[in-house]
């Protein structure tokens, strides 16, 4: 069951040394985000629950996802439109004296099928996107409570500034701090 | 929606709770929930026996055993796809429409909601397939090329019915998954054994990360707006299964809003069955509150009496109208051969929903049990009344009412069908978390420095 080095390095990046810390409180966390952003170009917030006042903080590009979920849709009516339109002509017949090609019953194959395609690539989207986020960031740092009732920053660091950056999150309000 | 307490503060709505509180309480559902629950779940599992033993007889001997008779070809089977349908519902109205609507006390409750819509959906996916007679070619609903050249009808309400309950299954599953990732990854950190390996893996390596969330946030967004269309489209497609057709009390314009009150009425009671024993066999009393079971009896509320309402019309306008047939079918139903069943349906579905005007019923769990058994019931039986009575007592027909009398392999298909949905309910709130842990923590405040109200 051993993958092969090249497998190992796209599942199990080599871990990234930097700095972690494990905060309480909310504010504290905004705090240091804000103090990051000055310096800092790359680090990761782990929060158990999604925050407005993180993401003001954070102040991130939109998502991507909504690009997905429109082309899915689009894709979806046009999926439903082509399967009924076509088939209906491959095979012609008469039915309830309506033409061959009736759109007005089509339209509920092509809202369901545009629903369909949406929400699937949307998933898509996600897994996508956050797939390449963690190719980016590489195995770094984390702590089980980050899931239940603490907040954390990792903050990718050389061992030469750790101890700056260590001071930082400690100065914000970090009830732990550790390297990792 | 009806919901007017959502401007109540949330940190009152929800007590001094904190995050931890969230994590351990909701992952205590996963431990031994004791005698009660297995008690339910041997019911559920004997029930679907005895229903996969009248199936077994059912494909041997063929539809002969049930009890079809010439008028009457759709009957419980339908009955029980279309009942099965409605009390998937009220999930996605909780799941995403709440959502949409920012509803607040929708953290609590969605979870089961959704649970019960993706098992519920599951279920009713089997009835067409057992009724369809040949069931061993039920794959040829699908349109997929073959060398007879054929391809389904896509004019006929049955094959848009195919397409609205696949999608419906597929995307409230998504829904329902999306929604668990990260619960499942906050009890994967405090779980232990063989569980930990389970949600480490079915957590899908989910930290809670920034990027984690900015990809998520909107997609369950968007999943709720696709869903909330959704909802609505797929009752009125198993409507217009009925709505097209050409039979007298069946050909109404009313069916789409009817169907879709009524199934979401018939879900929110379903939600209200299901949680009154799971609040307390797995100790969610601080999480599920009165305030919880208040509102969602406001929805059976309000939906109570849009499908009371849609009686009157069904009645006024069948007078009104003028059309014999539609008049006759009427009468039929009011007294005719089955006139129990149709009392049945106007006592549970359009009376008894009047007791929730009084604040007192709304916030008495027993009462609202009660309540919310009679409209399933009641639900079960505007079904059974619509398809297989209004077969029977078809007018102008050589052999105008017609008997029908429903056989063992109905009932036992039937009671076995509420034998799959449950366990599977039942094996899923004890082994996933049952209550949202994100989504509760958003209703709580946040942990703030020099603040006391994180406790």
């Amino acid at each position: 069951m051993k993958p092969g080095p090249a497998l190992a390095a796209i599942f199990h990046p080599p871990p990234t040394p930097g700095v972690l810390g494990v905060f309480g409180h909310l504010d504290a966390t905004v705090e240091a985000i804000r103090e990051l952003k000055r310096g800092h170009a790359t680090f990761t917030v782990y929060s158990p629950l999604p925050r407005h006042e993180l993401e003001e903080a954070l102040d991130q590009p939109v998502s991507p996802v909504r690009m997905f979920t429109l082309v899915g849709g689009i894709a979806g009516c046009a999926i439903g439109a082509w399967l009924t339109l076509y088939m209906s002509y491959d095979w012609p017949v008469q039915v309830g004296g309506k033409t061959i090609g009736s759109i007005p019953p089509y339209v509920v194959i092509m809202f369901e099928m545009t629903v369909l395609f949406g929400a699937l690539l949307s998933l898509f989207g996600v897994a996508f996107n956050v797939l390449l986020a963690a190719r980016h960031q590489g195995t770094i740092a984390y702590d089980p409570r980050f899931t239940n009732d603490r907040f954390g920053i990792f903050v990718p660091a050389a061992a030469a500034e750790a101890g700056t950056v260590e001071a930082l999150l400690k100065r914000c309000g970090a009830e732990e701090v550790r390297r990792g | 929606m009806t919901d007017t307490t959502t401007a109540r503060p949330p940190e009152r709505a929800t007590g001094a709770m904190s995050y931890d509180y969230v994590t351990r309480t909701v992952a205590g559902t996963l431990g031994n929930p004791g005698r009660g629950y297995y008690t339910l779940l041997g019911t559920a599992v004997t029930l679907l026996g005895i229903g996969i033993l009248c199936l077994l007889f059912l494909l041997r001997y063929g539809l002969g055993l049930a009890g079809y008779s010439m008028p009457t070809y759709w009957a419980v089977y339908i009955t029980c796809f279309v009942f099965w349908v409605g009390i998937a519902h009220s999930g996605t109205l909780i799941s995403a429409i709440l959502f949409l609507f920012r509803s607040g006390w929708r953290t609590a409750v969605y979870r089961v909601a959704e649970v019960m819509t993706v098992f519920a959906v599951m279920t009713a996916g089997l009835f067409p397939l057992i009724h369809i007679g040949r069931q061993w070619f039920f794959y040829w609903l699908v349109p997929y090329p073959n060398e007879r050249g054929l391809w389904p009808n896509f004019k006929s309400p049955l094959v848009w019915d195919e397409f609205a309950v696949g999608t419906y299954f597929t995307v409230s599953t998504v829904f329902l998954i999306m929604g668990l990732i990260p619960d499942i990854a906050a009890v994967r950190d405090v779980a232990t054994g063989w569980r930990r390996k389970l949600y480490a893996v079915t957590a899908l390596g989910w930290r809670g990360t920034n990027e984690q969330w900015r990809h998520y946030r909107p997609a369950y967004l968007y999943l709720a707006a696709l869903a909330t269309p959704l909802v609505l489209s797929v009752h009125s497609v198993v409507s217009w299964d009925f709505a097209m057709a050409q039979v007298p009390a069946w050909h109404e314009t009313i069916f789409a809003p009817y169907f879709v009150a009524g199934a979401i009425y018939s879900g929110c009671a379903m939600v209200i069955t299901l949680l009154v024993p799971l609040r307390k066999f797995f100790q969610l009393e601080r999480i599920v509150t009165i305030r919880h079971f208040e509102n969602l009896a406001k929805l059976c509320l309000l939906t109570g009496m849009i499908v009371c309402y849609a009686y009157c019309v069904e009645y006024f306008v069948a007078w009104y109208g003028g059309a014999t047939p539609e008049r006759e079918a009427f009468v039929y139903r009011a007294v005719g051969r089955f006139w129990w069943a149709g009392w049945t349906m106007n006592v549970c579905n359009a009376f008894l929903p009047w007791l929730l005007w009084f604040k007192k019923v709304r916030t008495n769990i027993s009462a609202l049990f009660v309540i919310s058994i009679f409209v399933n019931v009641g639900m079960w039986m505007e079904r059974f009344v619509i398809i297989a009575i209004h077969l029977a007592g078809e007018p102008f027909e050589p052999f105008v009412r017609a008997g029908y009398n429903a056989t063992w392999a109905d009932w036992g298909i039937m009671a076995g069908s509420f034998g799959w949905f449950f366990m599977w309910f039942l094996l899923f709130v004890k082994n996933f978390p049952a209550v949202s842990v994100a989504e509760v923590k958003e209703e709580l405040a946040a942990p703030r420095r020099g603040a006391a109200r994180h406790a």
